[in-house]
């Protein structure tokens, strides 16, 4: 126990005296979780568009003021012919063009149908579809718009029509921030643990301190937990400020227990700083532990479900979501924070990650000696 | 104190052989180095006794405990200081030898006597990181903290590798007066001239150990008589000379050229003045000298 605390002792000195972690710890939760739940909004807006209106009806006139009116477009000219506005497409500034036919309003009224053209610029891929999507939609809406006008609807309605409400559950308004912030914070907390750490253990390699505590009559154990604890803390001590950021900022008080939510960042940084650990044991320097950390963090985030749905993953890269501790801890976070979940909902999710933490941490203090 | 038994250590899955059946053993408050250029298998063999690296074969005991079984106890009791300054560099001097006394559950002022003649020097800067100490300063502080926990055997790897000559002679007063508190201290240098004030040596190349002896018995033993020949030309000189059929060796050593002859003759310095002349060579000089360790190794590198 002596042992532990004055290795604790040393390892938080240092801690304190390296800025860099110090910024680590402090800063970058504060400007990550101000930049990033705003960046990452799945919402697109601003999509330019290019109308070219052969028409100049009346007709054409609302449609296109329906358009604009709706808020997802940014209006970037009136060209003359389809030619000039895949120009604009071309020189990427322009993301969708609307084509009006010439005798748009004429045709609709004597022939009861007309065509429209769109050509989308799908060089973003989420840009192309959403923003196709709304311009289909709005069409849709201004022709249901003129079909009332036109038709005269007979006393009751000869055709059975479903009227459709939804209703989002937990986050009402599908507000992204309250959906993408606890997603955010478990990222950090994992880069904290599976990172940091293990830049700093290989740092005692490459600076040969790691030989001193070797010879020292110090036990694998006591070096081990000496390293692992003081990022043990970082951890929450990241979670702590991440999740008064989202209070104070985007004003998020978890639905569930605040208690519940450390309980599984606890048992979650074991799991993580193993893998720091496991790292820190392949490595000799830091480079080498710096790009094998991110190669594994990488993939963990991608495959996590913070960005794009797992469930629309391919079955095989389902099956590595089930070993990624990070898809367990976004899904809790979220669980916690946004419905409120309880001990039993989130126990499940609680034993897998106890599980990976435990099979991590018994392979890195295997492959971790004090004699080569 | 110290023992090894044909010592065998490759690395590279058996490719490159650092240390190639080495035996030898120090006695108790003996002063031991293993002197040998880059290369020779020093620091292995240091780091197989500080229980760091695991032998191919052979045995090595410490104190009479076993390097591979008894290394539990060897940690407990042994000091070592590898050739790399490996302290804590954000940590303050002071922070840097309490830590390391801790570790070895003690305290700085139980063992405080003997280190005092070396910390009185690091005291002024003991508020200042290790990291922004002078190289000769970070040698201090390494011995301190190697010492703090009174070792019974001292493992100094290269200890004035990279340090000034006057830091390096400090350095060996420190040594000696360490000896003569009955510590063991075995060190290794690639410097000859620190050969002569280790009480035994053991000179190394190429894994293999070629001579274990004091430095004066080592210098005994130089069967030859050894000359040193200088001249205004010393580039021509030295091929003249290699081409001479009396020779056995000749190497530039300082301002002067070291020669020596394949047998034991009277006539051999006439003998090569007289080729030296034929050879235009003008205001040679030529005395007889006493070998050196270096004139040894030499001599004994090339058997």
């Amino acid at each position: 126990m002596r042992t532990i605390r004055f290795l604790l002792q040393k390892e938080f000195r240092q801690i304190f005296r390296n800025k860099s972690i110090l910024a680590v710890v402090l800063m970058v939760p504060i400007v990550q979780l101000l930049i990033l739940p705003l960046a990452a909004d799945y919402e697109v807006k601003n999509v330019s568009l290019c109308i070219v209106d052969h028409d100049h009806s009346t007709y054409s006139q609302k449609l296109i003021s329906k358009i604009t009116a709706s808020g997802y477009f940014k209006l970037v000219d009136f060209p003359d012919s389809y030619q000039k506005g895949l120009s604009y497409i071309e020189k990427d500034k322009a993301d969708v063009i609307l084509e009006i036919p010439a005798n748009f309003e004429r045709n609709l009224i004597r022939d009861d149908s007309q065509k429209l053209f769109i050509s989308v610029n799908a060089i973003n891929g989420v840009k192309a579809n959403l923003g196709g999507a709304y311009v289909l939609g709005i069409i849709r809406e201004f022709n249901s718009v003129i079909r009332t006008q036109w038709l005269q609807p007979p006393k009751f309605s000869n055709f059975p029509v479903i009227d459709i409400a939804i209703t989002n559950w937990y986050n009402p308004y599908m507000n992204y921030k309250i959906f993408m912030v606890p997603g955010i914070l478990a990222v950090l907390v994992t880069m904290m643990g599976g990172y940091v750490s293990a830049l700093n253990i290989v740092k005692e390699k490459e600076l040969g301190t790691i030989e001193q505590m070797n010879v020292s009559p110090i036990r694998k154990h006591h070096f081990i937990l000496g390293k692992l604890i003081p990022f043990w803390v970082l951890g929450m001590v990241v979670l702590s400020i991440g999740l008064t950021v989202g209070f104070v900022v985007y004003g998020i008080v978890p639905e569930g227990e605040l208690g519940l939510i450390y309980l599984f960042a606890a048992v979650y940084l074991v799991s993580v700083l193993g893998l720091g650990f496991l790292v820190s044991t392949y490595s000799e320097t830091q480079q080498q532990a710096m790009f094998l950390s991110f190669f594994f963090i990488m993939i963990f985030i991608m495959l996590s479900g913070l960005f794009t749905s797992i469930d629309s993953m391919p079955q095989w890269t389902k099956v590595i979501t089930w070993f990624n501790p990070v898809t367990y801890f976004i899904q809790v976070m979220r669980m916690i924070v946004l419905k409120g979940s309880g001990f039993t909902d989130i126990l499940p999710h609680l034993l897998k990650v106890a599980a990976i933490g435990l099979v991590l941490n018994i392979w890195a203090i295997r492959n971790y000696k004090k004699t080569s | 104190m110290v023992e090894l038994n044909n010592i065998r250590k490759t690395y590279n899955k058996g490719s490159v052989l650092a240390v190639d059946s080495v035996s030898f053993s120090v006695s108790e408050g003996e002063l031991f180095g293993l002197i040998g250029p880059d290369g020779a298998g020093k620091s292995s063999i240091f780091r197989i006794l500080a229980t760091l690296l695991l032998a191919d074969s052979g045995t090595a005991s410490v104190n009479g405990w076993d390097v591979v079984n008894d290394y539990h106890k060897i940690r407990n009791n042994i000091g070592y200081m590898p050739g790399r300054f490996s302290l804590y560099q954000d940590l303050s001097v002071e922070e840097n030898l309490e830590f390391f006394a801790t570790l070895f559950g003690t305290k700085i002022q139980e063992n405080y006597h003997l280190v005092k003649d070396i910390y009185v020097q690091l005291e002024p800067f003991k508020d200042r990181r290790a990291g922004k100490l002078s190289g000769g300063m970070k040698q201090k502080l390494a011995l301190c903290c190697a010492l703090i926990h009174k070792p019974v055997v001292l493992f100094l790897d290269e200890p004035t590798t990279g340090v000034d000559p006057v830091s390096r002679k400090e350095f060996w007063n420190m040594l000696k007066r360490l000896k003569e508190q009955g510590i063991t201290i075995v060190v290794s240098t690639p410097y000859m001239d620190e050969a002569n004030l280790c009480d035994r040596i053991a000179l190394m190349q190429n894994g293999k150990i070629m001579s274990v002896e004091s430095p004066e018995n080592i210098i005994k033993d130089y069967k030859n008589e050894l000359w040193a020949v200088a001249s205004p030309s010393m580039h021509t000189l030295l091929s003249d000379l290699r081409q001479f059929e009396l020779t056995e060796s000749c190497y530039a050593f300082g301002d002067s050229l070291h020669l020596s002859f394949k047998t034991k003759n009277e006539n051999n310095r006439t003998e090569t003045l007289q080729y030296l002349e034929s050879r235009n060579q003008r205001e040679v000089e030529m005395k007889k000298i006493n070998p050196g360790i270096e004139d040894c190794f030499i001599s004994l590198m090339q058997q």
